[in-house]
Protein backbone atom coordinates (compact mmCIF):
# COMPACT_ATOMS: atom_id res chain seq x y z
CA UNK A 1 0.00 0.00 0.00
CA UNK A 2 1.56 3.95 -0.76
CA UNK A 3 -0.73 5.91 0.89
CA UNK A 4 0.42 9.38 1.38
CA UNK A 5 0.72 11.72 4.13
CA UNK A 6 -0.08 15.09 4.52
CA UNK A 7 1.21 17.51 7.29
CA UNK A 8 -0.72 19.88 8.79
CA UNK A 9 -0.23 23.14 9.71
CA UNK A 10 -2.35 25.60 11.93
CA UNK A 11 -1.56 28.94 13.66
CA UNK A 12 -3.46 30.24 17.05
CA UNK A 13 -5.22 26.95 16.65
CA UNK A 14 -6.65 27.52 13.40
CA UNK A 15 -5.74 25.34 10.14
CA UNK A 16 -3.35 27.56 8.19
CA UNK A 17 -4.99 27.46 4.43
CA UNK A 18 -1.44 26.37 2.92
CA UNK A 19 -2.96 23.05 4.27
CA UNK A 20 -5.88 22.99 1.66
CA UNK A 21 -3.68 22.67 -1.32
CA UNK A 22 -1.21 20.43 -0.62
CA UNK A 23 -4.39 17.65 0.35
CA UNK A 24 -5.49 18.39 -3.34
CA UNK A 25 -1.70 17.44 -4.31
CA UNK A 26 -2.01 14.49 -2.06
CA UNK A 27 -5.19 13.42 -3.68
CA UNK A 28 -3.57 13.67 -6.96
CA UNK A 29 -0.57 11.52 -6.13
CA UNK A 30 -2.33 8.76 -4.35
CA UNK A 31 -4.68 8.52 -7.41
CA UNK A 32 -1.61 7.41 -8.95
CA UNK A 33 -0.07 5.06 -6.41
CA UNK A 34 -3.31 3.68 -5.61
CA UNK A 35 -3.14 4.67 -1.95
CA UNK A 36 -5.49 6.68 0.78
CA UNK A 37 -4.34 10.35 2.13
CA UNK A 38 -3.82 10.80 5.83
CA UNK A 39 -3.39 13.82 7.28
CA UNK A 40 -1.46 14.31 10.31
CA UNK A 41 -1.76 17.17 13.17
CA UNK A 42 0.66 17.72 14.91
CA UNK A 43 -0.26 20.15 18.09
CA UNK A 44 -1.77 21.03 21.69
CA UNK A 45 -5.38 21.42 21.97
CA UNK A 46 -5.76 22.09 18.45
CA UNK A 47 -9.22 20.84 18.19
CA UNK A 48 -11.04 23.19 15.73
CA UNK A 49 -7.74 22.46 12.99
CA UNK A 50 -8.20 19.05 13.61
CA UNK A 51 -12.13 18.86 13.03
CA UNK A 52 -11.64 21.59 9.87
CA UNK A 53 -9.04 19.66 7.68
CA UNK A 54 -10.82 16.32 8.48
CA UNK A 55 -14.00 18.18 6.19
CA UNK A 56 -11.50 18.18 2.65
CA UNK A 57 -11.63 14.59 1.84
CA UNK A 58 -8.92 12.74 3.29
CA UNK A 59 -9.56 8.72 4.38
CA UNK A 60 -8.14 9.62 7.93
CA UNK A 61 -6.94 12.19 10.30
CA UNK A 62 -4.70 11.39 13.22
CA UNK A 63 -4.37 13.76 15.90
CA UNK A 64 -1.05 13.58 17.93
CA UNK A 65 -2.39 15.94 20.89
CA UNK A 66 0.08 16.46 23.13
CA UNK A 67 2.37 19.57 25.46
CA UNK A 68 4.96 18.11 23.15
CA UNK A 69 3.62 20.07 20.10
CA UNK A 70 2.77 22.83 21.64
CA UNK A 71 5.54 24.78 19.79
CA UNK A 72 6.92 23.54 16.51
CA UNK A 73 10.10 22.59 16.08
CA UNK A 74 11.27 20.38 13.96
CA UNK A 75 13.37 18.44 16.50
CA UNK A 76 10.40 17.29 17.67
CA UNK A 77 8.14 16.43 14.91
CA UNK A 78 10.43 15.21 12.76
CA UNK A 79 10.03 11.56 14.78
CA UNK A 80 6.41 11.86 15.21
CA UNK A 81 6.20 12.28 11.22
CA UNK A 82 8.76 9.19 10.94
CA UNK A 83 5.73 7.27 12.95
CA UNK A 84 2.97 8.03 11.41
CA UNK A 85 4.49 7.64 7.51
CA UNK A 86 5.63 4.04 9.27
CA UNK A 87 2.22 2.83 10.57
CA UNK A 88 0.60 4.29 7.87
CA UNK A 89 2.13 2.63 4.94
CA UNK A 90 2.66 6.16 3.49
CA UNK A 91 5.31 6.22 1.11
CA UNK A 92 4.86 9.86 0.13
CA UNK A 93 4.94 12.33 2.66
CA UNK A 94 4.15 15.99 1.78
CA UNK A 95 4.12 19.71 2.97
CA UNK A 96 3.32 23.08 2.07
CA UNK A 97 6.11 25.10 0.61
CA UNK A 98 5.73 26.96 4.21
CA UNK A 99 8.89 28.01 6.05
CA UNK A 100 7.80 25.36 8.37
CA UNK A 101 7.36 22.88 5.48
CA UNK A 102 10.89 23.52 4.41
CA UNK A 103 12.26 23.54 7.75
CA UNK A 104 10.76 20.34 8.23
CA UNK A 105 10.61 18.08 5.61
CA UNK A 106 14.44 17.21 4.51
CA UNK A 107 14.55 16.83 7.93
CA UNK A 108 12.07 13.99 7.83
CA UNK A 109 13.36 12.61 4.28
CA UNK A 110 16.67 11.91 5.78
CA UNK A 111 15.16 9.61 8.05
CA UNK A 112 12.89 8.16 5.48
CA UNK A 113 15.43 7.46 3.21
CA UNK A 114 14.03 9.22 0.84
CA UNK A 115 14.29 11.47 -2.25
CA UNK A 116 12.50 14.72 -1.71
CA UNK A 117 11.56 17.52 -4.19
CA UNK A 118 11.05 20.73 -3.32
CA UNK A 119 8.45 23.08 -4.43
CA UNK A 120 6.39 20.43 -6.47
CA UNK A 121 3.89 22.24 -9.13
CA UNK A 122 2.81 19.35 -10.50
CA UNK A 123 2.47 15.39 -9.99
CA UNK A 124 1.38 12.72 -12.25
CA UNK A 125 1.83 9.25 -13.89
CA UNK A 126 4.62 8.24 -16.71
CA UNK A 127 5.87 5.12 -15.94
CA UNK A 128 5.82 5.57 -11.96
CA UNK A 129 5.37 9.37 -10.16
CA UNK A 130 6.31 11.95 -11.73
CA UNK A 131 6.82 15.77 -10.26
CA UNK A 132 7.39 19.18 -11.82
CA UNK A 133 8.93 21.64 -10.22
CA UNK A 134 10.51 25.61 -11.16
CA UNK A 135 14.47 26.15 -10.49
CA UNK A 136 16.63 29.03 -11.24
CA UNK A 137 14.12 31.72 -10.07
CA UNK A 138 11.70 30.14 -12.14
CA UNK A 139 13.43 30.13 -15.33
CA UNK A 140 13.52 26.49 -15.93
CA UNK A 141 10.57 23.79 -15.27
CA UNK A 142 12.33 20.28 -14.49
CA UNK A 143 10.47 17.14 -14.59
CA UNK A 144 12.28 15.07 -11.86
CA UNK A 145 12.10 11.05 -10.96
CA UNK A 146 12.50 9.75 -6.71
CA UNK A 147 14.43 6.53 -6.69
CA UNK A 148 14.01 5.75 -3.72
CA UNK A 149 10.92 3.70 -2.35
CA UNK A 150 10.08 7.01 0.07
CA UNK A 151 9.30 10.01 -1.40
CA UNK A 152 8.95 13.68 0.08
CA UNK A 153 7.97 16.81 -1.23
CA UNK A 154 6.92 20.30 -0.19
CA UNK A 155 4.26 21.38 -2.23
CA UNK A 156 4.07 24.99 -4.51
CA UNK A 157 0.57 25.71 -2.99
CA UNK A 158 -0.65 28.52 -5.36
CA UNK A 159 -0.14 25.79 -8.39
CA UNK A 160 -2.74 23.47 -6.97
CA UNK A 161 -6.79 24.48 -5.46
CA UNK A 162 -8.64 23.91 -2.19
CA UNK A 163 -10.28 19.99 -2.51
CA UNK A 164 -14.31 20.46 -2.24
CA UNK A 165 -15.47 20.43 1.43
CA UNK A 166 -17.44 17.50 2.66
CA UNK A 167 -18.51 15.48 5.07
CA UNK A 168 -15.77 14.62 8.17
CA UNK A 169 -13.87 12.19 8.25
CA UNK A 170 -12.52 9.46 11.03
CA UNK A 171 -10.13 11.63 13.47
CA UNK A 172 -8.09 9.12 15.38
CA UNK A 173 -5.54 9.77 18.24
CA UNK A 174 -2.37 9.28 17.18
CA UNK A 175 0.30 8.05 20.04
CA UNK A 176 3.62 9.85 18.87
CA UNK A 177 5.84 8.06 21.29
CA UNK A 178 8.26 11.97 21.06
CA UNK A 179 10.05 13.27 24.75
CA UNK A 180 10.61 16.72 24.84
CA UNK A 181 14.19 17.31 22.80
CA UNK A 182 16.91 18.95 25.41
CA UNK A 183 18.94 20.09 22.56
CA UNK A 184 16.65 22.58 20.98
CA UNK A 185 13.88 25.42 22.52
CA UNK A 186 11.31 27.26 21.17
CA UNK A 187 11.74 30.63 22.41
CA UNK A 188 8.95 33.05 20.52
CA UNK A 189 6.86 33.88 17.60
CA UNK A 190 6.71 37.47 16.98
CA UNK A 191 3.83 37.34 14.70
CA UNK A 192 3.13 40.30 12.83
CA UNK A 193 -0.86 40.71 13.60
CA UNK A 194 -2.81 42.26 10.42
CA UNK A 195 -6.01 42.80 9.39
CA UNK A 196 -5.24 41.71 5.70
CA UNK A 197 -5.40 38.81 4.42
CA UNK A 198 -2.36 35.77 4.73
CA UNK A 199 0.14 37.16 1.56
CA UNK A 200 -0.10 33.79 0.31
CA UNK A 201 -4.20 33.29 -0.03
CA UNK A 202 -4.98 37.00 -0.51
CA UNK A 203 -7.02 37.41 -3.98
CA UNK A 204 -5.53 40.84 -4.50
CA UNK A 205 -1.97 41.25 -3.40
CA UNK A 206 -0.80 45.21 -3.68
CA UNK A 207 3.20 45.27 -3.73
CA UNK A 208 5.73 48.64 -3.64
CA UNK A 209 9.12 48.46 -4.97
CA UNK A 210 12.03 50.86 -4.15
CA UNK A 211 10.81 53.46 -6.06
CA UNK A 212 8.60 54.20 -3.23
CA UNK A 213 11.60 55.48 -2.02
CA UNK A 214 10.49 55.07 2.11
CA UNK A 215 8.44 52.94 4.32
CA UNK A 216 6.19 56.28 5.25
CA UNK A 217 5.55 56.04 1.44
CA UNK A 218 4.33 51.98 1.55
CA UNK A 219 1.24 53.99 3.66
CA UNK A 220 -0.31 54.14 0.29
CA UNK A 221 0.06 50.44 -0.61
CA UNK A 222 -1.57 49.42 2.05
CA UNK A 223 -4.68 51.66 1.32
CA UNK A 224 -4.83 50.42 -1.82
CA UNK A 225 -4.62 47.14 -0.72
CA UNK A 226 -7.25 47.94 1.83
CA UNK A 227 -9.81 49.12 0.03
CA UNK A 228 -9.71 46.05 -2.58
CA UNK A 229 -9.44 43.77 0.65
CA UNK A 230 -5.96 42.90 -0.03
CA UNK A 231 -2.23 42.13 1.24
CA UNK A 232 0.55 43.48 1.12
CA UNK A 233 3.28 42.84 -0.85
CA UNK A 234 7.30 44.23 -1.28
CA UNK A 235 9.99 43.65 -3.72
CA UNK A 236 13.44 42.83 -2.01
CA UNK A 237 14.96 46.16 -2.78
CA UNK A 238 12.26 47.78 -0.80
CA UNK A 239 12.82 45.03 2.29
CA UNK A 240 16.65 45.57 1.99
CA UNK A 241 16.01 49.49 1.87
CA UNK A 242 14.05 48.80 5.17
CA UNK A 243 10.73 49.93 3.75
CA UNK A 244 8.97 46.91 4.16
CA UNK A 245 9.30 44.15 6.41
CA UNK A 246 10.80 40.98 5.49
CA UNK A 247 7.56 38.85 5.72
CA UNK A 248 5.98 41.02 2.88
CA UNK A 249 9.06 39.98 0.55
CA UNK A 250 7.88 38.20 -2.39
CA UNK A 251 10.04 36.27 -5.32
CA UNK A 252 12.75 33.50 -5.75
CA UNK A 253 13.55 33.90 -2.01
CA UNK A 254 10.74 35.68 -0.40
CA UNK A 255 7.05 33.91 -0.81
CA UNK A 256 5.27 32.84 -3.92
CA UNK A 257 1.52 34.42 -4.90
CA UNK A 258 -0.93 33.84 -7.28
CA UNK A 259 -3.90 36.14 -7.15
CA UNK A 260 -6.92 36.98 -9.19
CA UNK A 261 -5.26 40.88 -8.69
CA UNK A 262 -1.27 41.32 -8.76
CA UNK A 263 -0.25 45.15 -8.34
CA UNK A 264 3.20 46.09 -9.10
CA UNK A 265 4.12 49.71 -7.97
CA UNK A 266 7.65 51.04 -8.36
CA UNK A 267 8.61 47.21 -9.11
CA UNK A 268 11.07 46.66 -12.09
CA UNK A 269 10.02 43.43 -12.74
CA UNK A 270 13.52 41.46 -12.07
CA UNK A 271 13.49 37.82 -12.93
CA UNK A 272 13.78 36.92 -9.24
CA UNK A 273 10.84 39.32 -8.25
CA UNK A 274 8.83 37.51 -11.62
CA UNK A 275 9.63 34.04 -9.69
CA UNK A 276 7.31 34.93 -6.66
CA UNK A 277 4.76 36.69 -8.92
CA UNK A 278 3.84 35.25 -12.32
CA UNK A 279 1.42 32.94 -11.66
CA UNK A 280 -0.70 35.50 -10.77
CA UNK A 281 -4.35 35.70 -12.86
CA UNK A 282 -4.09 39.73 -13.90
CA UNK A 283 -1.09 41.41 -13.48
CA UNK A 284 -1.19 45.56 -13.15
CA UNK A 285 2.07 47.25 -13.45
CA UNK A 286 2.49 51.06 -12.36
CA UNK A 287 6.00 52.32 -13.18
CA UNK A 288 7.71 55.64 -14.60
CA UNK A 289 9.75 53.98 -16.79
CA UNK A 290 8.31 52.31 -19.83
CA UNK A 291 11.56 50.12 -20.64
CA UNK A 292 10.96 48.88 -17.10
CA UNK A 293 10.31 44.66 -18.10
CA UNK A 294 7.93 44.48 -15.33
CA UNK A 295 5.35 45.73 -18.29
CA UNK A 296 6.52 41.99 -20.72
CA UNK A 297 4.88 40.19 -17.71
CA UNK A 298 1.30 42.92 -17.03
CA UNK A 299 -1.75 42.31 -18.62
CA UNK A 300 -2.14 46.25 -17.89
CA UNK A 301 0.29 49.08 -17.69
CA UNK A 302 0.44 52.08 -16.36
CA UNK A 303 3.25 54.32 -17.06
CA UNK A 304 2.99 56.69 -14.26
CA UNK A 305 4.49 58.26 -10.84
CA UNK A 306 3.00 56.04 -8.36
CA UNK A 307 2.79 59.29 -6.20
CA UNK A 308 -0.01 60.61 -8.27
CA UNK A 309 -1.98 57.57 -9.63
CA UNK A 310 -1.82 55.62 -6.61
CA UNK A 311 -4.07 57.99 -4.38
CA UNK A 312 -6.13 58.41 -7.11
CA UNK A 313 -6.68 55.06 -8.23
CA UNK A 314 -7.61 54.24 -4.42
CA UNK A 315 -10.04 57.47 -4.20
CA UNK A 316 -11.54 56.34 -7.72
CA UNK A 317 -12.02 52.74 -5.86
CA UNK A 318 -13.48 53.75 -2.92
CA UNK A 319 -16.42 55.19 -5.32
CA UNK A 320 -16.89 52.36 -7.49
CA UNK A 321 -16.59 49.43 -4.83
CA UNK B 1 35.72 27.71 18.36
CA UNK B 2 35.72 25.96 15.06
CA UNK B 3 33.35 26.89 12.35
CA UNK B 4 32.18 25.21 9.55
CA UNK B 5 30.61 26.82 6.48
CA UNK B 6 30.39 25.93 2.77
CA UNK B 7 30.37 27.28 -0.66
CA UNK B 8 28.51 26.29 -4.27
CA UNK B 9 29.46 27.48 -7.06
CA UNK B 10 26.40 28.64 -9.14
CA UNK B 11 25.49 30.19 -12.34
CA UNK B 12 25.47 33.91 -12.22
CA UNK B 13 22.10 35.03 -11.14
CA UNK B 14 22.01 38.43 -13.61
CA UNK B 15 22.46 35.83 -16.51
CA UNK B 16 19.52 34.07 -18.56
CA UNK B 17 19.75 30.58 -18.53
CA UNK B 18 18.83 28.74 -21.70
CA UNK B 19 18.40 25.33 -21.83
CA UNK B 20 19.73 22.68 -24.05
CA UNK B 21 17.33 21.84 -27.28
CA UNK B 22 17.71 18.25 -26.24
CA UNK B 23 16.43 19.80 -22.69
CA UNK B 24 18.86 17.21 -21.14
CA UNK B 25 20.08 20.44 -19.12
CA UNK B 26 20.84 24.12 -19.52
CA UNK B 27 23.69 25.82 -22.09
CA UNK B 28 27.06 26.30 -19.86
CA UNK B 29 28.94 27.64 -22.66
CA UNK B 30 29.68 31.13 -21.84
CA UNK B 31 28.11 31.17 -18.76
CA UNK B 32 29.79 32.86 -15.48
CA UNK B 33 29.64 31.39 -12.37
CA UNK B 34 30.07 32.88 -8.88
CA UNK B 35 29.41 31.91 -4.69
CA UNK B 36 25.63 31.57 -4.04
CA UNK B 37 24.29 34.88 -2.60
CA UNK B 38 23.13 33.20 0.44
CA UNK B 39 26.48 31.61 0.98
CA UNK B 40 28.23 34.80 1.44
CA UNK B 41 25.96 35.73 4.11
CA UNK B 42 27.42 32.18 5.82
CA UNK B 43 31.09 32.74 5.32
CA UNK B 44 30.54 36.03 6.61
CA UNK B 45 28.41 35.09 9.47
CA UNK B 46 31.47 32.71 10.37
CA UNK B 47 34.03 35.10 9.88
CA UNK B 48 32.22 37.17 12.43
CA UNK B 49 32.19 34.47 14.82
CA UNK B 50 35.98 33.85 14.57
CA UNK B 51 36.29 37.69 14.97
CA UNK B 52 34.35 37.53 18.38
CA UNK B 53 34.53 34.38 19.86
CA UNK B 54 38.45 33.48 18.00
CA UNK B 55 39.38 30.01 16.46
CA UNK B 56 39.06 28.90 12.88
CA UNK B 57 36.82 28.77 10.12
CA UNK B 58 36.34 26.29 7.55
CA UNK B 59 34.69 26.40 3.77
CA UNK B 60 34.12 23.27 1.90
CA UNK B 61 32.20 23.47 -1.22
CA UNK B 62 31.20 19.69 -3.30
CA UNK B 63 31.80 20.29 -7.04
CA UNK B 64 34.15 20.86 -9.66
CA UNK B 65 37.51 21.69 -9.49
CA UNK B 66 36.82 25.18 -11.31
CA UNK B 67 34.93 25.32 -7.59
CA UNK B 68 38.40 26.28 -5.87
CA UNK B 69 37.56 29.33 -7.16
CA UNK B 70 34.84 30.35 -4.74
CA UNK B 71 36.74 28.67 -2.07
CA UNK B 72 39.50 31.00 -2.51
CA UNK B 73 36.83 34.13 -2.66
CA UNK B 74 35.78 32.90 1.27
CA UNK B 75 39.46 32.44 1.96
CA UNK B 76 40.02 35.76 0.75
CA UNK B 77 36.99 37.10 2.83
CA UNK B 78 38.34 35.46 5.85
CA UNK B 79 37.94 31.82 6.22
CA UNK B 80 41.70 29.93 7.28
CA UNK B 81 41.02 26.97 5.18
CA UNK B 82 39.21 25.30 2.20
CA UNK B 83 38.14 21.39 1.54
CA UNK B 84 37.01 20.48 -1.92
CA UNK B 85 35.44 17.58 -2.70
CA UNK B 86 35.64 17.01 -5.95
CA UNK B 87 33.18 15.80 -8.57
CA UNK B 88 31.69 16.72 -12.03
CA UNK B 89 28.37 14.74 -11.18
CA UNK B 90 24.84 15.84 -10.68
CA UNK B 91 24.03 16.32 -7.43
CA UNK B 92 20.88 16.51 -5.97
CA UNK B 93 20.80 18.35 -1.78
CA UNK B 94 20.85 14.98 -0.09
CA UNK B 95 24.07 13.95 -1.66
CA UNK B 96 25.94 16.99 -0.42
CA UNK B 97 24.30 16.80 3.04
CA UNK B 98 26.01 13.06 2.92
CA UNK B 99 29.09 14.59 2.08
CA UNK B 100 29.24 17.63 4.40
CA UNK B 101 28.06 15.19 7.34
CA UNK B 102 30.99 12.94 6.46
CA UNK B 103 33.31 16.11 6.56
CA UNK B 104 31.95 17.22 9.59
CA UNK B 105 32.15 14.05 11.33
CA UNK B 106 36.21 14.73 10.55
CA UNK B 107 36.34 18.37 11.38
CA UNK B 108 33.52 18.03 14.47
CA UNK B 109 32.85 21.97 14.50
CA UNK B 110 31.26 23.50 16.92
CA UNK B 111 28.94 25.57 14.96
CA UNK B 112 27.99 24.86 11.16
CA UNK B 113 26.91 28.33 9.34
CA UNK B 114 25.63 27.65 5.70
CA UNK B 115 23.23 29.43 3.42
CA UNK B 116 19.66 28.34 3.04
CA UNK B 117 19.02 28.03 -0.55
CA UNK B 118 21.29 27.66 -3.42
CA UNK B 119 19.89 29.93 -6.26
CA UNK B 120 20.24 27.75 -8.89
CA UNK B 121 18.52 24.63 -8.18
CA UNK B 122 16.55 26.75 -5.46
CA UNK B 123 15.71 23.62 -3.16
CA UNK B 124 16.68 24.62 0.33
CA UNK B 125 16.60 21.68 2.02
CA UNK B 126 20.75 20.64 2.53
CA UNK B 127 21.24 22.50 6.27
CA UNK B 128 18.02 20.51 7.33
CA UNK B 129 19.39 17.18 5.44
CA UNK B 130 22.74 17.88 6.86
CA UNK B 131 21.13 18.12 10.62
CA UNK B 132 19.14 15.11 10.58
CA UNK B 133 21.72 12.77 9.13
CA UNK B 134 24.32 14.07 11.90
CA UNK B 135 21.08 14.04 14.31
CA UNK B 136 22.04 17.49 15.47
CA UNK B 137 19.59 20.98 16.43
CA UNK B 138 18.97 23.34 12.85
CA UNK B 139 18.08 26.94 13.19
CA UNK B 140 17.05 27.43 9.65
CA UNK B 141 16.69 31.16 7.43
CA UNK B 142 18.49 33.40 10.80
CA UNK B 143 18.06 36.99 10.39
CA UNK B 144 20.67 36.83 13.89
CA UNK B 145 22.35 34.54 15.47
CA UNK B 146 24.19 35.11 18.91
CA UNK B 147 26.28 32.29 20.31
CA UNK B 148 27.11 32.50 24.32
CA UNK B 149 27.50 29.48 27.09
CA UNK B 150 27.29 26.37 24.16
CA UNK B 151 24.26 27.74 22.75
CA UNK B 152 23.03 29.96 20.14
CA UNK B 153 20.17 32.13 19.74
CA UNK B 154 18.86 32.22 16.08
CA UNK B 155 16.11 34.50 15.07
CA UNK B 156 14.47 33.63 12.09
CA UNK B 157 12.37 34.70 9.45
CA UNK B 158 9.09 32.52 9.27
CA UNK B 159 5.62 33.26 7.44
CA UNK B 160 3.49 35.42 9.42
CA UNK B 161 6.68 37.04 11.47
CA UNK B 162 9.41 35.87 13.01
CA UNK B 163 10.55 33.19 15.48
CA UNK B 164 13.39 32.67 17.72
CA UNK B 165 14.62 29.13 18.20
CA UNK B 166 17.63 28.60 20.84
CA UNK B 167 20.09 25.38 19.49
CA UNK B 168 22.50 23.55 21.51
CA UNK B 169 26.12 23.32 19.83
CA UNK B 170 26.81 21.72 17.54
CA UNK B 171 24.22 23.22 15.38
CA UNK B 172 24.11 23.64 11.75
CA UNK B 173 22.13 27.58 11.41
CA UNK B 174 21.31 28.43 8.05
CA UNK B 175 21.10 31.77 6.60
CA UNK B 176 18.96 34.57 5.32
CA UNK B 177 18.99 37.69 4.14
CA UNK B 178 19.16 39.60 6.94
CA UNK B 179 21.52 38.11 8.99
CA UNK B 180 24.61 40.73 8.18
CA UNK B 181 26.21 42.82 5.22
CA UNK B 182 28.91 39.98 3.80
CA UNK B 183 32.30 42.02 2.86
CA UNK B 184 34.27 41.95 -0.23
CA UNK B 185 37.85 40.94 -0.34
CA UNK B 186 40.64 43.10 0.06
CA UNK B 187 43.36 43.04 -2.10
CA UNK B 188 45.70 41.71 0.80
CA UNK B 189 42.97 39.19 2.06
CA UNK B 190 43.27 38.04 -2.31
CA UNK B 191 46.76 37.55 -1.56
CA UNK B 192 46.83 36.01 1.49
CA UNK B 193 44.38 33.39 0.23
CA UNK B 194 46.78 32.53 -2.48
CA UNK B 195 48.84 31.07 0.42
CA UNK B 196 45.98 29.45 2.66
CA UNK B 197 45.73 25.68 2.59
CA UNK B 198 43.23 23.90 0.53
CA UNK B 199 43.01 20.18 0.33
CA UNK B 200 40.87 17.94 -2.58
CA UNK B 201 39.11 15.24 -1.61
CA UNK B 202 36.53 12.72 -3.34
CA UNK B 203 33.50 11.29 -2.12
CA UNK B 204 34.86 7.74 -2.47
CA UNK B 205 37.83 9.34 -0.15
CA UNK B 206 34.79 10.15 2.38
CA UNK B 207 32.94 6.81 1.30
CA UNK B 208 30.11 8.70 0.16
CA UNK B 209 28.18 7.31 -2.53
CA UNK B 210 27.09 10.33 -3.96
CA UNK B 211 23.99 8.52 -6.93
CA UNK B 212 21.10 11.24 -6.71
CA UNK B 213 17.76 10.26 -4.84
CA UNK B 214 16.43 12.63 -7.08
CA UNK B 215 16.77 12.35 -10.99
CA UNK B 216 16.16 15.17 -13.58
CA UNK B 217 14.50 13.94 -16.55
CA UNK B 218 14.17 16.89 -18.27
CA UNK B 219 14.64 20.45 -18.42
CA UNK B 220 11.68 22.76 -19.88
CA UNK B 221 11.52 26.62 -20.60
CA UNK B 222 8.30 27.99 -18.22
CA UNK B 223 5.34 28.92 -20.21
CA UNK B 224 5.86 32.96 -20.59
CA UNK B 225 3.45 35.73 -20.18
CA UNK B 226 2.48 38.15 -22.81
CA UNK B 227 2.96 41.56 -22.37
CA UNK B 228 -0.41 43.55 -22.15
CA UNK B 229 -1.84 46.75 -22.79
CA UNK B 230 -0.85 50.08 -21.67
CA UNK B 231 -3.49 52.29 -20.47
CA UNK B 232 -3.41 55.69 -20.29
CA UNK B 233 -4.97 56.82 -17.47
CA UNK B 234 -6.28 55.74 -13.55
CA UNK B 235 -10.09 55.74 -15.11
CA UNK B 236 -8.72 53.40 -18.21
CA UNK B 237 -7.15 51.16 -15.79
CA UNK B 238 -10.59 50.62 -13.79
CA UNK B 239 -12.86 50.19 -16.44
CA UNK B 240 -10.23 47.23 -17.90
CA UNK B 241 -10.50 45.96 -14.41
CA UNK B 242 -14.39 45.92 -14.33
CA UNK B 243 -15.11 45.23 -17.53
CA UNK B 244 -12.85 43.05 -19.12
CA UNK B 245 -10.45 40.92 -16.52
CA UNK B 246 -13.71 41.29 -14.41
CA UNK B 247 -11.34 40.65 -11.00
CA UNK B 248 -13.14 43.78 -8.80
C1 LIG C 1 19.94 35.55 -5.70
C2 LIG C 1 18.95 36.66 -5.74
C3 LIG C 1 17.69 36.49 -5.20
C4 LIG C 1 16.76 37.53 -5.24
N1 LIG C 1 15.51 37.32 -4.71
C5 LIG C 1 14.57 38.29 -4.87
C6 LIG C 1 13.22 38.09 -4.43
O1 LIG C 1 12.87 37.06 -3.86
N2 LIG C 1 12.33 39.08 -4.63
C7 LIG C 1 12.66 40.27 -5.25
O2 LIG C 1 11.79 41.14 -5.39
N3 LIG C 1 13.93 40.47 -5.66
C8 LIG C 1 14.88 39.53 -5.47
N4 LIG C 1 16.15 39.78 -5.87
C9 LIG C 1 16.52 41.16 -6.29
C10 LIG C 1 16.16 41.47 -7.71
O3 LIG C 1 17.19 41.03 -8.56
C11 LIG C 1 15.97 43.00 -7.89
O4 LIG C 1 17.14 43.67 -7.46
C12 LIG C 1 14.78 43.57 -7.10
O5 LIG C 1 13.62 42.80 -7.34
C13 LIG C 1 14.55 45.01 -7.48
O6 LIG C 1 13.53 45.57 -6.69
P1 LIG C 1 12.71 46.81 -7.21
O7 LIG C 1 12.07 46.47 -8.48
O8 LIG C 1 11.84 47.28 -6.11
O9 LIG C 1 13.85 47.93 -7.37
P2 LIG C 1 14.49 48.61 -8.71
O10 LIG C 1 14.97 47.52 -9.60
O11 LIG C 1 15.36 49.61 -8.19
O12 LIG C 1 13.20 49.23 -9.40
C14 LIG C 1 12.53 50.34 -8.94
C15 LIG C 1 11.50 50.70 -10.00
O13 LIG C 1 10.70 51.77 -9.55
C16 LIG C 1 10.42 52.62 -10.66
N5 LIG C 1 10.06 53.92 -10.10
C17 LIG C 1 10.88 54.84 -9.52
N6 LIG C 1 10.17 55.89 -9.09
C18 LIG C 1 8.87 55.64 -9.42
C19 LIG C 1 7.67 56.37 -9.23
N7 LIG C 1 7.64 57.56 -8.63
N8 LIG C 1 6.54 55.82 -9.70
C20 LIG C 1 6.53 54.63 -10.34
N9 LIG C 1 7.64 53.91 -10.53
C21 LIG C 1 8.81 54.40 -10.07
C22 LIG C 1 11.67 52.58 -11.48
O14 LIG C 1 11.41 52.95 -12.82
C23 LIG C 1 12.12 51.13 -11.33
O15 LIG C 1 11.58 50.32 -12.36
C24 LIG C 1 17.11 38.76 -5.82
C25 LIG C 1 18.37 38.94 -6.37
C26 LIG C 1 19.30 37.91 -6.34
C27 LIG C 1 20.65 38.12 -6.96
N1 LIG D 1 27.59 21.46 -3.94
C1 LIG D 1 27.60 22.15 -2.80
N2 LIG D 1 28.77 22.44 -2.19
C2 LIG D 1 28.81 23.14 -1.05
N3 LIG D 1 27.71 23.58 -0.44
C3 LIG D 1 26.52 23.32 -0.99
C4 LIG D 1 26.40 22.60 -2.20
N4 LIG D 1 25.08 22.50 -2.48
C5 LIG D 1 24.43 23.15 -1.51
N5 LIG D 1 25.29 23.64 -0.60
C6 LIG D 1 25.00 24.44 0.59
O1 LIG D 1 23.67 24.23 1.01
C7 LIG D 1 22.93 25.43 0.97
C8 LIG D 1 21.52 25.12 0.57
O2 LIG D 1 21.51 24.51 -0.68
P1 LIG D 1 20.22 23.76 -1.27
O3 LIG D 1 19.64 22.99 -0.17
O4 LIG D 1 20.73 22.90 -2.37
O5 LIG D 1 19.29 24.85 -1.76
C9 LIG D 1 23.68 26.34 0.02
O6 LIG D 1 23.50 27.71 0.35
C10 LIG D 1 25.13 25.89 0.24
O7 LIG D 1 25.69 26.56 1.34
Amino acid sequence: MANVLVVAEHLDGKLRKVTLPTITFAQQAAAVTGGQVYVLVLGSGVDAAVEEVSRYGAAKVLYANSPVFSDYLAETYTPAIVKAARETGSTLVCTPSSTTGKDLLPRVAAKLDAGMVSDAIEVFESDGLKFRRPLWAGNVVTTVHVTTPNKAVTVRTTDFDAPAEGAACPVESFDAGVAPTDTAQFVSFEQVKSERPELTDANVVVAGGRGLKSGENFQMIMDLADVLGGAVGASRAAVDSGYAPNDWQIGQTGKVVAPNLYFAVAISGAIQHLAGMKGSQTIVAINTNPEAPIFQVADYGLVADAFQVVPELTQKLKQVL
Amino acid sequence: MKILTTVKRVTDPDMKVKIKPDQSGIITDGVEYRMNSFDEYGVEEAIRLKELHGGEVIVVSVGPAEATKEIRTALAMGADRGILVETNAELDSDAVARVLAEVVRRETPDIIVIGKQAVDSDRNQTGQLLASYLDLPQATFAYSLEVADGWAVVGREVDGGTSTKRVKLPAIITADLRLNEPRYASLPGIMKAKRKPLDTLTPADLGVDIAPKVRVLRYEAPEERAAGEIVGSVDELIDRLRNKAKVI
